[in-house]
């Protein structure tokens, strides 16, 4: 999410939603630092360097670091030499909590043995240093925190070395370091465990050497996760295991259709079920009603929430059904409209090929295994907040707001998440906001207990917050080289971020950038491209990969129906197209061409090659794949990627979040993958009729990176976009007919 | 008043005999390894072994279990189940998990599986495929589960 954008911009407009929200949150004293070390038991060897300087009476210059520069907060080492790195980010499943503590480890020499994980929370020091805020997404954790976790690391290593030299009473560069212990002359050597209380005392350096690329020996190696051992063995926690003394769950009633409100409530039946404690009539996101149950376990809360009778009043909100609203799109795309390029289309009423096309993308799910939770502890003037968030600097801004305190009185903290592609950050906070009504209410009908809000699976699933709908439209003029002479195209789909505070920068000229990310780049193709945007009583999100969800089908399916209208490879023709100008994409292609064994290999009988590339988030991404058609319905049975993500930090990771997002992309084309709507009410509910891939729709899957020393570009999305076009391919070389909806019909 | 022998250690639930064993192994005996992900025996993250059978806990209601053995996540990765052993080295060594969340479902369906092989017999592709169709896992590890499933089973066989 958030690629497509004025990079100047996005700082500026956050900044400024926090700075009108917020008092003096960039001020916090540096003692919670303190407080943050000693919670973990490691208080000992930690670098408090400002609090540490005005108890000791010490003066230094770290006035100039940011509190995102500042060692303390981010590195602990303990007397045994353990080395704790807190990460800025959400742990999801993308890896961060081992890729940025092997950032670190590799410039402060750490031995990695000896290396821990542990997540932040809505503390400054934790904000992207890019963006100004706390959040995790569009695939920015690495790439925006590989300097920043260099220096840190290499901060604290300057640190050791010089309470080395000061013991031994020698010149500093007379010293190395080597994995967790500094070496100095006449073989002396002390550990980093040995040297941390001293080198506490000491300030921090602002300006330090890294090292080179070349000799990294952490960064760059195939490392098993951090957090390997806990989650093969449930002992890992998530939000939804934290357990609070007196803690209650809260089940609510959403409404039927979005934004819809009570007409009457009988919660007799409910209040009656043993376990509840109480039932509550709060207001929800998109300025409906619902209904929280709350009692001493999920269970019960579920059992009262059945037993409710409720009634809604559904008539002073859109009902949308999605078979209407396809027509209407239709419609839509017939009219002018706000255009994102502006190509000369008169070269398309002679063109010697002509190729017109209308592509359908439904809503779709998130479904994160961990089903939507976050707990509530409220006492006088201060909240407490457990959950798994891409956005804690925006939701503790939401919580404060519903609970009528200031942000700084707000702690959120950042839990492990079960999944998130994009639901754990809304701009409307809405499941934490729920949460907050759900827990102010409880206070106020007299439970003072903290409170945690749990989502069934239909709740997330008929809940909002989709991929929206999207309607594509290509009329497009070649020739016989393949050569596009002009494109027409029209989008039409709704904003993601109108109305929202990421709409301040990512709507131009009433253009959402997540709408047309990925759209003719980096092909040189003449574009018309218009946009419409509807509005539609659904709320919608991005979904990993956002943009390049469907605009990366549109157009690999696209240029390969050209590449088979001129009966060219469509590995040859991409490779014109690139020309020298794209080598990355160039690489990343290649890879996968040679690795798999594309224009060599025989494939068995019934089966074709597929081939699609694209970049988003600075990653390119190919994929070479093999599928048949199986009692007619479309099967993969192998894909080759080659990957251009710069230097890869943990190559092991890439793999997984390639293979990862890759399977999100295959589950969008299998039959059943769409929320679709009918009476302005979702007509799925669960993985029984949202359908998701399993390990039976899993093929066979090698991933191949193209080795580069560049500084690192994100891996969490670009795996996700290049699949199901390569799939869809392969399925049109077979079939003669491209596949231009999704989920894929053959009928 | 239910009596639960979970992982051999007895407890009694003051709940509804109708609560599924997920929420009482949750919520009531605060053992939090086993995992909730759909409520309807759709995605396999609860699953348990109830008299060594892998069962979906949040349907299993927990009068279902009386005079049974509930064998979860916890008792199945701490060294004292020799192939729950054998399944959790293999998913470390195979680096399975990314978000994790589904891990303990699926780990509790790779051990019930390789147990219920003869001894001996190396699982086919296939047969690993269909024990692990009920486990969904968003986050799209099925390479490594396949992988780590076929060690486990090679490591002990």
């Amino acid at each position: 999410m958030l690629s497509d954008f004025d990079r100047g911009e996005m700082p500026r407009a956050l900044q400024r939603l926090l700075a009108a929200s917020s008092s003096d949150r960039a001020t916090l004293p540096r003692r919670s630092f303190l407080k943050l070390a000693s919670g973990s038991g490691l208080a000992l060897g930690a670098f408090p360097h400002l609090a540490t300087a005005q108890t000791n009476g010490v003066t230094q210059p770290t006035a100039a670091l940011k509190p995102t520069q500042q060692p303390s907060a981010f590195v602990q080492i303990a007397p045994n030499g353990e080395v704790t790195v807190t990460i800025n980010r959400l742990e999801f499943g993308q890896g961060v909590q081992t890729g940025l503590p092997m950032i670190l480890a590799e410039e402060l020499d750490a031995d990695w043995t000896q290396v821990r994980s542990r997540n932040g929370s809505n503390d400054p020091a934790y904000i992207d240093p890019l963006f100004g805020i706390h959040l995790t997404g569009g695939s920015h954790s690495i790439k925006n925190s590989f300097m920043q976790y260099r220096e840190l690391g290499a901060r604290a290593r300057a640190m050791l070395l010089a309470a080395a030299a000061q013991r031994w009473n020698v010149d500093v560069a007379t010293l190395r370091t080597q994995a967790g212990t500094v070496l100095g002359p006449n073989g002396r050597k002390l550990s980093y465990g040995e040297l941390a209380e001293a080198a506490m005392a000491l300030p921090v350096p602002e300006k330090v050497t890294l090292k080179n690329p070349k000799d990294f020996r952490i960064i760059g190696r195939a490392t098993t996760r951090l957090d390997a051992r806990a989650k093969s063995s449930g002992r890992q926690d998530f939000g939804i295991d934290v357990r609070l003394p007196g803690q209650l769950t809260a089940v609510v009633a959403h409404p039927p259709v979005f934004g819809a409100r009570l007409t009457s409530v009988d919660d007799a039946a409910a209040r009656a079920i043993k376990g509840v404690k109480t039932v509550l009539r709060v207001p929800l996101d998109r300025g409906a009603e619902g209904v929280a149950v709350v009692a001493d376990g999920y269970w019960p809360a579920k059992q009262g929430r059945e037993a409710l009778k409720l009634q809604w009043d559904t008539a002073s909100v859109e009902k949308v059904d999605s078979q209407r609203l396809l027509v209407q799109y239709r419609e839509l795309a017939n009219q002018s409209g706000p255009r994102k390029f502006d190509a000369d289309m008169a070269p398309l009423a002679n063109a010697p090929h002509q190729l017109e096309a209308e592509f359908v993308f439904p809503y779709l799910a998130h479904a994160p295994m961990e089903p939507l939770n976050c707990t509530v502890q409220l006492s006088d003037g201060r909240a407490e907040l457990w959950l798994g968030t891409q956005c804690p600097g925006l939701d503790g801004v939401a919580a404060a707001r519903v609970l009528g305190l200031k942000p700084e009185q707000v702690t959120m903290h950042v839990q492990t998440a079960g999944g998130g592609f994009g639901r754990r950050f809304v701009g409307s906070s809405d499941y934490v906001v729920e949460a907050c009504e759900v827990a102010k209410a409880a206070r106020a009908a007299g439970l003072n207990a903290p409170v945690r809000t749990l989502w069934s699976r239909e709740d997330d699933i008929k809940g909002g917050y989709y991929r929206p709908m999207h309607l594509h439209r290509a009329r497009i003029g070649f020739d016989e080289r393949g050569d596009v002479l002009a494109w027409d195209h029209v989008i039409v789909g709704q904003s993601i971020t109108s109305g929202t505070v990421f709409g301040e920068f990512q709507v131009k000229n009433g253009i959402d950038g997540t709408a047309t990310e990925g759209m003719r780049d980096p092909y040189p193709i003449p574009m018309r491209l218009t946009v419409h945007h509807p509005k539609v009583n659904v709320p919608v999100l991005w979904w990993r990969s956002v943009g390049s969800t469907h605009t990366a089908y549109v157009m690999e399916t696209l240029l390969d129906d050209i590449a088979r209208a001129t009966k060219q490879d469509p590995v040859a023709y991409r490779m014109r197209l690139f020309a020298d100008k794209q080598p990355r994409h160039r690489a990343a292609l290649k890879l996968a061409v040679d690795k798999s064994g594309y224009g060599k290999k025989q494939l068995p009988t019934g089966r074709a090659w597929g081939v699609a590339v694209h970049e988003s988030f600075d990653s390119v991404v190919a994929y070479v794949v093999e599928a048949s058609v199986r009692e007619g319905r479309p099967v993969l049975h192998r894909v080759t990627a080659g990957v251009h993500c710069n230097l890869a930090v943990n190559p092991r990771s890439v793999e997984a979040q390639v293979q990862g997002a890759a399977v999100m992309g295959l589950s969008m084309c299998l039959p059943g993958s769409a929320i679709t709507l009918k009476d302005g009410a979702v007509e799925q509910s669960n993985f029984g009729d949202f359908t998701v891939a399993r390990i039976t729709d899993m093929p066979a899957f090698d991933v191949h990176i193209v080795p580069s020393a560049e500084p690192p570009t994100g891996m969490g999305e670009p795996g996700l976009p290049a699949l199901a076009p390569a799939f869809a391919n392969a399925i049109a070389r077979l079939t003669g007919k491209p596949l231009r909806q999704l989920p894929f019909n053959l009928a | 008043m239910t009596r639960l022998n979970v992982n051999g250690r007895d407890h009694t639930v003051d709940a509804d005999p109708g609560t599924p064993i997920l929420w009482a192994l949750r919520d009531t005996l605060g053992m939090t390894g086993t995992k909730f992900g759909c409520g309807a025996a759709l995605c396999g993250a609860c699953t348990v072994h109830l008299d060594g059978q892998a069962v979906r806990s949040c349907i299993t209601p927990i009068s279902a279990a009386e005079g049974k053995k509930v064998n979860t996540i916890e008792a199945t990765t701490d060294g004292r189940d020799r192939v729950g052993t054998a399944v959790h080295a293999a998913w470390v060594k195979h680096d399975v998990a990314q978000c994790g969340y589904c891990q303990s479902g699926q780990i509790m369906s790779a051990t019930a599986f390789i147990k219920s092989l003869p001894r001996g017999k190396l699982p086919s592709a296939a047969q690993i495929d269909s024990a692990m169709a009920g486990n969904i896992c968003r986050c799209g590890t099925y390479a490594r589960i396949r992988a780590a499933v076929a060690d486990a089973a090679k490591a002990l066989a």
